[in-house]
């Protein structure tokens, strides 16, 4: 139980537990944002080229973070198309590289949620004059379980990525040291006891955050 | 009597096959038209199209004098009530899922609460108001599909063989039940049914569609006493 002394004794471990939810938190509700329309359109339109970009998507969904790091980089990088917004090496490229990461899984879990729902539930609800607005939000509560999952599954690929945090945001103690780059950075200086105790307390964290969203799927689920 | 609805040159096509054509065929107002047909006749591929939620090839429908064009059509589809041969209820209380319907046309909330009361005690189904409609059975749960369509006092009320998937003695009672309140509500209603005894039951007058062309309309008396081919005649089962 040594590393809960660590962690309740050390105010910097509190600064990167919350910049990391933070910065996770952000980038999982950008790719919701992003995603969940995205999706919805993916799962519910009908127009040349779906399948090609539906493929996109679910290929999207393997992106590794350290390419995706890459990319960011070389766009927020000072001589970068972006450079002029002096982002790299702040919490802000974090947020976008995570969103990145994100976007892909909510997007695609979106679409494979709405997409098993009986499609003439929809000419149902046209039938009972909805109309399109009202279509998709009864649709999303159809589908609330299986976007409760992207959610879960968008942030899980953020709050536990390395690479594009350490790429993008250079792991700048108070300031874009997250809990990954913190383990890491420990590791790589043999303070393995600091790494551990670290890495449980990720794991607790995750494991808290999705025990609470399965307790809200779950509930739905009964009702 | 007034036409409410008019279809003329119709053409409903999948990929190269014709689902259905229909040269003319009009609904009156309060009338109640039976469609009937083999399966796979082109039944319900018409109603979906009159619904506007099937783009037809080619012809045009007028409701109450005017064209039918748009898909996203809202404001015509809120003069019709749609019963699907599945309920496709969603996931809330029976309540909701009656007063769905009117919630869509932001009606004041005491009237959408005094119509939703009146159609849960006229379809026997107020004692499941607050049942979620997923524990309901087949029967319990075509009635709470009826009364959403019914709480909103349709124009054309549309009903795509919507006891098909019951068993034999809840089809009967709750076609009774129908047949009463199309009369007590005068309700104009397009009816989908592959049974001939629905058919002629339920129906002022009946389409006979078969390998998707509109053949006969009449009452069913008409249609009986004077088949138009030998196909209509062997599909009445007539000698």
């Amino acid at each position: 139980m040594d590393f809960i002394k660590t962690i309740f004794s050390d105010p910097e471990v509190w600064q990167i537990t919350m910049l990391s939810l933070k910065l996770s938190g952000l980038g999982t509700l950008f790719s919701l944002v992003i995603g969940l329309p995205i999706g919805t359109l993916l799962a519910l339109g009908k127009f040349p080229g779906r399948s090609f970009f539906l493929s996109m998507v679910n290929a999207g969904m393997g992106l590794p973070p350290v390419v995706v790091g890459l990319m960011v980089a070389l766009m927020l990088w000072r001589s970068g198309p972006l450079g002029s917004l002096k982002l790299i090496y702040t919490p802000a490229a974090i947020v976008i590289a995570q969103t990145v990461i994100s976007a892909p899984v909510v997007t695609g879990l979106t679409a494979a949620g709405l997409q098993q729902i009986n499609p003439r539930l929809t000419m149902q609800l046209m039938g009972l004059g909805a109309n399109t607005v009202q279509v998709i939000g009864w649709l999303w509560w159809e589908g609330r379980l299986s976007l409760l999952a992207a959610l879960m599954a968008g942030f899980g690929s953020v709050i536990s990525e390395v690479g594009a945090s350490m790429m993008v945001g250079g792991n700048i103690r108070y300031q874009t040291r997250v809990l990954t780059t913190a383990i890491v950075l420990e590791t790589g200086k043999g303070q393995f006891d600091l790494a551990i105790s670290l890495s449980v307390w990720l794991l607790l964290l995750t494991f808290m955050v999705n025990l609470a969203l399965t307790f809200i799927q779950q509930r739905g689920a009964r009702n | 009597m007034n036409t409410l609805l008019e279809i003329n040159d119709l053409q409903i096509r999948r990929g190269d096959k014709i689902v259905v054509e229909v040269d003319h065929l009009s609904v009156e107002q309060g009338e109640v038209l039976s469609i009937i047909g083999p399966n796979g006749a082109g039944k319900s591929s018409l109603l979906l199209a009159v619904a506007c939620l099937l783009k037809p090839e080619r012809g045009t429908i007028h409701f109450n004098g005017f064209r039918i064009t748009k898909r996203s059509d809202t404001e015509y589809r809120r003069h019709l009530g749609l019963v699907l041969q599945e309920p496709l209820l969603l996931d809330a209380s029976v309540y909701n899922n009656v007063a769905v319907g009117l919630n869509f046309r932001h009606l004041p909330k005491s009237e959408i609460r005094r119509r939703t009361d009146i159609w849960l005690k006229r379809l026997d189904i107020d004692h499941l108001r607050s049942r979620s409609a997923c524990s309901l059975s087949g029967g319990e749960a075509q009635r709470v599909s009826l009364a959403r369509s019914f709480a909103l006092q349709p124009d054309l009320l549309l009903l795509d063989e919507p006891f098909s998937a019951l068993d034999s003695p809840t089809r009967l009672r709750l076609l009774e039940e129908l047949h009463a309140i199309l009369i007590e509500t005068n309700t104009t209603t397009l009816f989908i049914t592959h049974d001939l005894k629905e058919a002629s039951s339920l129906g002022d007058r009946m389409a006979i569609i078969l390998f998707g062309k509109l053949r006969q309309c009449g009452t069913p008396a008409e249609i009986y006493a004077n088949p138009m081919d030998d196909e209509v005649r062997k599909f009445l089962s007539l000698p």
